[in-house]
């Protein structure tokens, strides 16, 4: 059997065979329990199973960044981890960013005055992305252009040729880039 | 009107921001009908040659899936205008990666491990994929892309080169060069009955509908395509693509809703690219900088089943007062995937070309590049004898020296160094077309006070809601939030694509005219329209696609710094500013983010984007986003768009030129001959990759036969 999009309740869920295993998943706090096609990736997941349409298909391995997500908070490519791998996992995709009001999150807010975008289909992951790097600095994790005398464990002052560095894993081929690391300064506190 | 506003000129948010911020805009392969399959085709694995024979059986047997198609078995279609869309109609192979068959499957997973498992044989032939200048295949063809014709000539250009004073004979090459979108090439098709609706990712879904229609054999009023976020197309969806017509099929077929979701690693072969283009160039000047002859000659190539001759030569034809000119261009058809367009096609490569070449006669004569540029200002469009309905070339390369710090440049190579980098800067010119087609619109005042305008335009990323709602509510006179717009469904007025920089000036004058006649119908009633309110249609069919007098053509110039890496080879571009002049800036900020990202795609083209057939194969060897690297945030470091308002009434409604492309013209040649002031060394193959570069320090510094001591 291929495996069947679910309606994310759980109660339609086939029985798990050797290619297919029961899985759970907190996406954007809500649970889900899948019986889940180990070729499965978690973009797939979200996309085909969960209808969250906001992560992104554009290579499908690894080179783009569309897809990125988070998982327990840290920045993935979701088209490169196998669901069934992440039994357990916390994922936070676009659509959780702002939690349930109308408020947008701060960094929706600034992508939106900058036009840090055009044609849309990168701007969940740079945006995601982002969420993370910020995260990443303040949390001491140096990049490739992290002076090194700069203590450990400290946060990272982020200025434009750290925040370039730590998002060029995230494609845009509108070519929106000045606009993204101005969106992502605007929003350091 | 409501007082001295306009919203035309305003930087309006962009509609539908708050969609794509949040994930909730939908593109293509987004649409989750019940009982939706998924499909994945098997490309060609000779690059020349006949499918002998497809076993489907290994992939019937896999779970989930639901069907393969193939020649054999595939709903007969009828022949396309296009034949890259005649797929799975014929055994022939004409290109490796054409595709063969097709695996519809319940899930993605299925459908991919289906099309590994499908067995094809082929009769292989012996492949021709390699352009060079004296390729035996290469003729002269009727007319270019654009329907340009191939050939011009004036005057006497070899007599005139021959005696001129200084002489500059050069040759560039661009390598092809990929579209990538970052959206891949996707639909999903559904029929109902005899009725389809498709949602594809196109720049105009009009014109697919008609494709369908006629492929299918079906009345276009039975077939709805639907684009309403389209993730980019950089020329590559300017016309239908085999997804669509696969989506349809496998719907067809399998009597299920089918998304055809294209791996971004086949997209190359499929959806067009930039054809490679071998240029030679003859500048023949008088002491003083004055061309007497200007000769660019192009040679390119297509595939076996379809010309497209990328016009590469067209620009000389535009930019320079020389009484002396030929531009020609040559294909050969080879066994190579079709190129189509791709941003600024003709004028991307050939202004790289034109305007390094530019640069050489500045260096020979030992004139600042500008000067030169301003020195050899046409008051007429030299191929055409037309006047120009404005041009402001000379402003654009004058404001762009000013804000850039031209002024003072030591014109001499390597005059600038920092530590074991070589710095410089270079300048090049920059023009596109002012393109315009017809197109219908409607709007519609409300009973509650509001309007909504109605037209199949398409929004690729450009902001064409955004700015079309601008354009109506000045034509109505009324605040820019009372205007709603729907775009995006070939069941609105017919429009024309997203395409050719025209866009804008097409829907947004027949969405003017609609506009001006319903404010004109509405300022004889008392008060509001009663239900369900008043509409008015435009079709600018004669008055859009009227021949003009003029030559219309938007212009700009680049200015480069760059930074090179005496050790690496390594080429950083430091700065990057763009001047342009392209009738009336309609929206600042959206405007600001099309030049800008076109200069992007230009720095791409200059330092890190370039393909290659493989010679055995007869594959592009960089066919992903991890081999074929298109700029990433570390590359673009400080690019700025500037523009000059010009007021031109011979265009459109608006004053409007088209900004879409002009910003990846010229870009390439002013950063390599930025990296020419830097290092003294011309380079003429792009792009500038670390290792070609640093091959060509080595060689200027150690000439042949001395390296190693």
């Amino acid at each position: 059997m291929g495996s069947q999009p679910h309606d994310g309740s759980g109660h339609r869920t086939a029985a798990a065979d050797r290619h297919h295993s029961d899985t759970t998943l907190r996406v954007n706090g809500k649970p889900h329990t899948l019986t889940v096609d180990h070729r499965r990736v978690l973009l797939d997941l979200l996309r085909e199973d969960l209808g969250l349409t906001g992560a992104k298909k554009g290579c499908d391995h690894g080179q783009c960044g569309a897809c990125t997500v988070l998982v327990d908070g840290r920045r993935v490519n979701s088209c490169l981890l196998l669901a069934v791998a992440l039994d357990g996992c916390e994922v936070t995709t676009v659509e959780g960013l702002a939690g349930d009001g109308e408020e947008l999150h701060p960094l929706q807010r600034a992508f939106l005055e900058r036009d840090a975008f055009q044609c849309g289909y990168c701007t969940p992951g740079q945006i995601c992305s982002a969420v993370g790097a910020l995260a990443e600095a303040a949390a001491g994790h140096p990049s490739h252009v992290t002076d090194p005398a700069t203590p450990s464990g400290e946060p990272v002052p982020l200025g434009r040729e750290e925040i370039r560095e730590r998002l060029s894993g995230n494609l845009c081929r509108c070519g929106a880039y000045p606009r993204i690391a101005e969106a992502v300064e605007d929003v350091i506190p | 009107m409501n007082g001295t506003q306009t919203a035309v000129g305003s930087g309006a948010e962009r509609r539908e921001g708050r969609e794509k911020v949040t994930g909730t805009a939908r593109y293509a392969a987004e649409y989750d009908f019940p009982g939706r399959a998924h499909a994945w085709p098997v490309p060609a694995a000779v690059a020349r040659g006949r499918v002998t024979a497809v076993d489907p059986a290994p992939a019937l047997a896999r779970p989930g899936v639901l069907a393969v198609l193939s020649h054999e078995n595939a709903p007969r279609l009828a022949e396309p205008e296009d034949p890259t869309l005649a797929v799975l109609q014929a055994p022939r192979v004409p290109h490796r990666g054409w595709f063969v068959a097709l695996v519809v499957a319940e899930t993605p997973e299925a459908a991919r491990a289906g099309a590994a498992a499908v067995r094809v044989t082929y009769e292989a032939e012996e492949p021709d994929v390699t352009l060079t200048e004296s390729h035996p295949g290469l003729y002269v063809p009727e007319v270019a892309n654009g329907g340009q014709p191939a050939v011009r000539s004036q005057g006497d250009p070899d007599g005139a080169f021959a005696s001129a004073a200084v002489r500059v004979e050069t040759a560039y090459r661009v390598p092809p060069l990929h579209n990538h979108p970052m959206e891949p090439h996707a639909s999903t098709a559904r029929w109902d009955g005899d009725r389809l609706v498709v949602h594809t990712s196109s720049q105009g879904t009009t014109p697919v509908r008609s494709v369908l229609a006629a492929m299918f054999g079906v009345p276009e009023e039975q077939v709805t395509v639907v684009a309403e976020h389209v993730g980019g197309g950089f020329g590559s969806k300017g016309t239908p693509r085999p997804d669509v017509v696969l989506a349809a099929m496998a719907a067809r077929h399998t009597g299920r809703p089918v998304t055809v979701n294209l791996p971004r690693r086949l997209l190359p072969t499929v959806v067009g690219h930039r054809a490679p283009t071998l240029h030679r160039l003859r500048l023949g000047a008088a002491e003083d900088g004055r061309l007497t002859s200007l000769v660019h000659e192009v040679a390119t190539h297509t595939s076996r089943i379809k010309e497209f001759v990328e016009q590469a030569a067209v620009p000389a034809r535009v930019m320079y007062a020389a009484p002396h000119s030929r531009t020609l261009h040559r294909v050969a058809p080879l066994d190579v995937p079709s190129p189509s367009w791709m941003r600024a096609p003709g004028e991307a490569p050939g202004m790289y070309a034109l305007e390094s070449a530019m640069d050489e006669l500045a260096c020979e004569l030992g004139l600042d590049p500008v000067e030169l540029r301003i020195r050899n200002e046409p008051d007429r469009e030299p191929d055409s004898g037309r006047p120009f309905s404005s041009r402001h070339l000379v402003q654009c390369l004058r404001e762009g020296a000013r804000r850039f710090g031209w002024d003072g440049r030591d014109p001499r190579p390597r005059s600038r160094t920092a530590g074991p980098l070589l710095i410089g800067s270079g300048v090049a010119a920059a023009t596109y077309p002012v393109m315009v087609a017809p197109s219908g619109a409607a709007a519609r005042a409300l009973p509650d006070g509001t309007f909504l305008v109605r037209i199949n335009a398409t929004d690729i990323g450009t902001g064409a809601r955004t700015v079309l709602a601008q354009v109506a509510a000045d034509a109505l006179g009324v605040p820019l939030e009372r205007v709603g717009i729907e775009v995006g469904s070939s069941d609105l007025p017919d429009a024309p694509l997203a395409g050719g920089s025209s866009g804008t000036a097409s829907w947004g004058w027949a969405v003017h005219a609609a506009c001006t006649r319903l404010a004109d119908r509405l300022a004889g009633l008392p008060g509001p329209p009663p239900a369900p309110g008043i509409e008015e249609r435009a079709d600018t069919t004669g008055t859009a696609d009227a021949e003009s007098p003029f030559a219309r053509h938007s212009f700009g110039a680049h200015f480069a710094e760059v930074m090179v890496d005496t050790v690496t080879g390594e080429v950083r571009v430091r700065r990057l500013l763009g001047v342009f002049a392209a009738g009336r800036i309609l929206n600042p900020r959206t405007a600001r983010s099309q030049f800008v990202g076109g200069m992007t795609m230009g720095l791409g083209m200059a330092l890190t984007e370039g393909s290659t057939l493989d010679a055995a194969f007869g594959d592009f060897a960089e066919s992903d986003l991890a081999s074929y690297h298109v700029p990433a945030h570390a590359d673009v470091l400080d690019v700025e768009a500037h523009w000059i308002d010009e007021d031109d009434g011979r265009l459109n409604p608006m004053g409007s030129k088209g900004i879409g492309e002009i910003g990846i013209v010229g870009t390439a040649a002013a950063i390599g001959n930025a990296v020419h002031h830097a290092t003294g060394v011309r380079f003429r193959e792009l792009p500038l990759t670390p290792d070609r570069v640093l091959a060509g320090l080595l060689a200027h510094e150690r000439p042949a036969g001395t390296v190693g001591r």
